[in-house]
């Protein structure tokens, strides 16, 4: 039994190639944990940022800045009256979250947060992925369809032209940079979301350099599509709350909308990892080329465990500036217990080891939230498109533009 | 909908025919275009936009005929505001009443106590002393500049753009500070009395006015920075609710909707109030009528708002801020018209007098109301995201709406 355990961990492939059952499960619990953890905290930022950005301070009362709001706002929505309109098709209506929610979480089994930290490595990953995440139209348009009233199928009608004609676009992308990962001397490419990231490796160019600048426009097409497939801002008309107030979950409340919620966070994060690793290198640290050698690459293998102490220090900083009237205590005692948990991750991150161990994954993780931090940034800078606007813009713009990078780039391979 | 609910058929009809909470009732009288069926045959689909609706601004409950994303007409329903202001005024005397007007546009109150005032002092045939007339213009442009940031927040966010809002909330309330050290209410003034102004003005008025101004000069350029050249925002509102000149005329539609159709019309300057005669400013007219152009309009208006501002800060003459009026204030029979330029329009009271100390009746003249009435002829052809864009640009209010 422990050699079964311990034998993946000498292997050197992922635990769903290895056939390892045991790993295959942890790594699953450990992605839906981080998963789970990552939307919690991205909802947490999205506000805070977002007020920074609006001249105002975002959650401030539920814990200390806000930090136990997005734990409040969960709990609230699990005892919330979880509603069925009289009127609804009650299967259907109760099928369209789970069936949402389903798909922006399979996903991640060919996610590769490092050369064997994936579920598994399937050789067809990237059109998994795709396949998958568009499954989730399917869940929109039963959630519009079911709830049986009006702005929710209207909502879920433009989430389903919208993300079928920006998938388009998004495909052409994505065989661009396929296309890429076929230059070497065998000749043959892959579709392995682990092989194409190991192609960059071999390559030694992220594929956003690679053929300036077909590489970079690829990826901007991606970059807008990915905005446009899941649904936000300034793509957000299926929930464009000034006309439709909520889009396809309109009618949905408590529980259940919290799973449209989580989806769409996950959902982001999926497409911004297919962006990640496609295009940025995925989990290979910056700067490969310039800054090469044993002391840049402990450099490097210091930068998580700094993250972890940069953030603890904030935390610290602002336990510092805490009002000290009495009824702060606790808050003021919970913000340094958070500011230490994070010092003490920081400080475990420098362990040699755990610092080899973790290295893959704290850099496809910071480019997600580079990512991530973009979605957030198009949200408080752009107004909304209209749907014909967004239409034009999907099949006049993005596809041919997509065409004309696969078809330079396909030139630009064989020069 | 409405009365088509199962419960609705069983219960006793109370008192009213439950039938007018129908939307297709509303519709019928309309002449409305037909959905295209050229590939598909297809119906259409009437949706109720309100009173419930975070982007009608209030209770507006607009009914639209859609089909698919195409408006084939609208109907407007108000009244879910309604306070009956106007009857209220007959049960009130003239002083009674003023603090009622402050809650028809009540973002633009300053204006609406000017536009009072003004009108019972013609009735009353009394000048207001040239010490109140400019404090009443620096407040009332100072309200104008408010209402059109409250107006420009609420546009962006309803096109999507939910920076601005805040941006504009923060510097309003610069000019709500200046109003609550002066009267001592943010929003609903009463800054005004009949024959001038109670309130001298306070120590540093001025001071505060220009500081102001210095700061929110660079501001309004920040804003037009977000916006102005901003790609999504101008596909957004170029071309979007045209209206033409002429139709602006046959509806009566004012304010800068009227101006952004390339009619110079601005009451202060045709027809000059207070004493807005001895300022130098421009009034801004657009070309096209869409949307941008309206929204253009109302940026420059700002400028020049800060320009009346500005001039008549520096020169503030000395003397009384009241005339003399009497303690009863009791007209001789006779009735009177006067209108002012609000922020959103033309803004007039209408006030007949038996001679007693109360109005026989008040009627108000708003410029929400009466440019609300163009919003079918805007959005027909258009796609819903438009008739969002529309409310917004007509920029009404539905207190005075409804009143």
């Amino acid at each position: 039994m422990l050699n079964y355990i311990t034998s993946y961990l000498r292997s050197d492939t992922t635990p769903g190639q290895a056939g390892n059952v045991f790993w295959a499960f942890a790594y699953i619990m450990l992605i839906f944990l981080g998963l789970s953890i990552a939307v919690i905290a991205m909802n947490w930022l999205e506000r805070k940022i977002l007020a920074h950005m609006q001249v105002r301070l975002g959650p401030m009362r539920v814990g200390p800045h806000g930090l136990l709001q997005p734990i409040a706002d969960a709990l609230k929505l699990l005892i919330k009256e979880d509603i069925t309109p009289a009127a609804a098709d009650k299967w259907v209506f109760w099928l369209a979250p789970l069936m949402v929610v389903i798909t922006a979480f399979t996903v991640f089994i060919v996610v590769p947060f490092g050369p064997t930290h994936a579920v598994t490595d399937m050789n067809i990953g990237i059109l998994f992925m795709l396949g998958v995440s568009s499954l989730s139209v399917l869940g929109i348009v039963m959630a519009g369809w079911a709830s049986n009233s009006h702005y929710p199928l209207m909502g879920a009608l433009r989430s389903s032209a919208q993300m079928v004609s920006y998938e388009i676009a998004m495909g052409l992308a994505v065989v661009s940079a396929v296309l890429m990962t076929s230059l070497n001397p065998t000749g043959t490419g892959t579709l392995s979301m682990i092989g194409i990231v190991q192609a960059q490796q071999a390559q030694q160019v992220w594929f956003v350099f690679k053929f300036f600048p077909l590489g970079l426009i690829a990826f901007f097409i991606f970059a807008v599509a990915m905005v446009a497939e899941t649904n936000r801002a300034p793509f957000d008309l299926p929930e464009a709350e000034s006309e439709l107030t909520a889009g396809f979950h309109t009618e949905y409340s408590g529980f259940r909308w919290s799973l449209f919620f989580l989806a769409e966070y996950s959902a982001m994060i999926a497409v911004s990892s297919i962006a990640v690793a496609l295009w940025l290198g995925g989990w290979l640290r910056p700067f490969p080329n310039w800054l090469t050698g044993d002391t840049w690459d402990l450099v490097f293998s210091l930068v998580p465990g700094l993250t972890f102490l940069f953030f603890a220090g904030m935390c610290f900083y602002s336990t510092a500036h805490m009002p000290k009237h009495p009824s702060f205590k606790v808050q003021t005692a919970g913000l340094a217990g958070f500011g230490m948990v994070l010092a003490g991750i920081g400080v475990l991150l420098f362990v040699p080891p755990v610092r080899a161990w973790v290295q893959d994954i704290y850099w496809f993780s910071a480019k997600v939230a580079f990512s991530m931090y973009m979605y957030i940034w198009y949200r408080g800078t752009f107004p909304r498109y209209r749907f014909d606007q967004l239409m034009r813009v999907g099949w006049k713009v993005l596809l041919p533009a997509g065409i004309g990078v696969l078809v330079l780039t396909a030139v630009a391979g064989i020069l | 909908m409405g009365a088509d609910q199962p419960g609705d058929r069983e219960r006793p009809i109370a008192m009213t025919e439950r039938t007018t909470t129908d939307p297709e009732t509303y519709l019928s009288h309309l002449e409305l275009g037909e959905p295209d069926k050229t590939f598909l045959d297809t119906n259409e689909l009437i949706i109720n936009m309100g009173p419930q609706h975070p982007a009608t601004h209030g209770v507006l409950r607009v009914i639209l005929k859609l089909d698919g994303e195409k408006v084939l007409g609208t109907e407007c329903v108000i009244g879910y505001l309604h306070r009956g202001v106007e009857k209220i005024a007959e049960h009130r005397t003239y002083t009674m009443f003023n603090p009622y007007v402050d809650r028809m546009d009540y973002v633009a109150a300053v204006s609406n106590g000017l536009g009072y005032c003004e009108a019972v002092e013609k009735l009353l045939n009394v000048q207001a002393p040239p010490r109140a007339n400019y404090i009443r213009v620096i407040l009332t442009e100072l309200n104008r500049l408010a209402s059109h940031m409250l107006w420009l927040g609420t546009h962006a966010l309803d096109i999507g753009a939910i920076t601005p809002l805040f941006y504009t909330f923060r510097d309003r309330e610069e000019i709500l500070k200046i109003f609550e050290k002066y009267c001592g209410a943010r929003l609903t003034t009463h800054a005004f009395r009949i024959g001038g102004c109670l309130y001298e003005t306070y120590d540093g008025f001025e001071n505060d006015v220009k500081k102001f101004l210095a700061f929110v000069g660079p501001k309004i350029g920040e804003y037009e920075e977000l916006l102005t050249t901003n790609r999504i925002w101008v596909e957004r509102t170029k071309g979007v609710g045209t209206i033409s000149a002429k139709d602006c005329v046959a509806l009566g539609v004012t304010g800068p909707v009227l101006r952004a159709s390339g009619v110079k019309w601005d009451l202060r300057k045709a027809q000059p109030y207070a004493n807005y005669s001895e300022f130098d400013f421009e009034i801004p007219t657009g070309q096209s009528g869409d949307t941008y152009d309206r929204y253009l309009v109302r940026m420059e208006e700002m400028r020049q708002s800060l320009r009346i501002i500005e001039q008549a800060v520096g020169r503030i003459p000395e003397g009384p801020i009241m005339a003399k009026v009497p303690k009863v204030i009791k007209p001789a029979v006779g009735e009177i018209y006067h209108s002012i330029e609000a922020p959103k329009g033309e803004l007039g009271y209408f006030i007949v007098s038996d001679g007693s100390t109360q109005p026989y009746r008040i009627r108000v003249r708003p410029p929400s109301f009466v440019n609300l009435q163009a919003l079918d002829l805007m959005v027909r052809g258009q796609l819903v995201a438009d008739v969002i864009a529309v409310i917004g640009t007509l920029d009404i209010v539905l207190g005075e709406v409804d009143r």
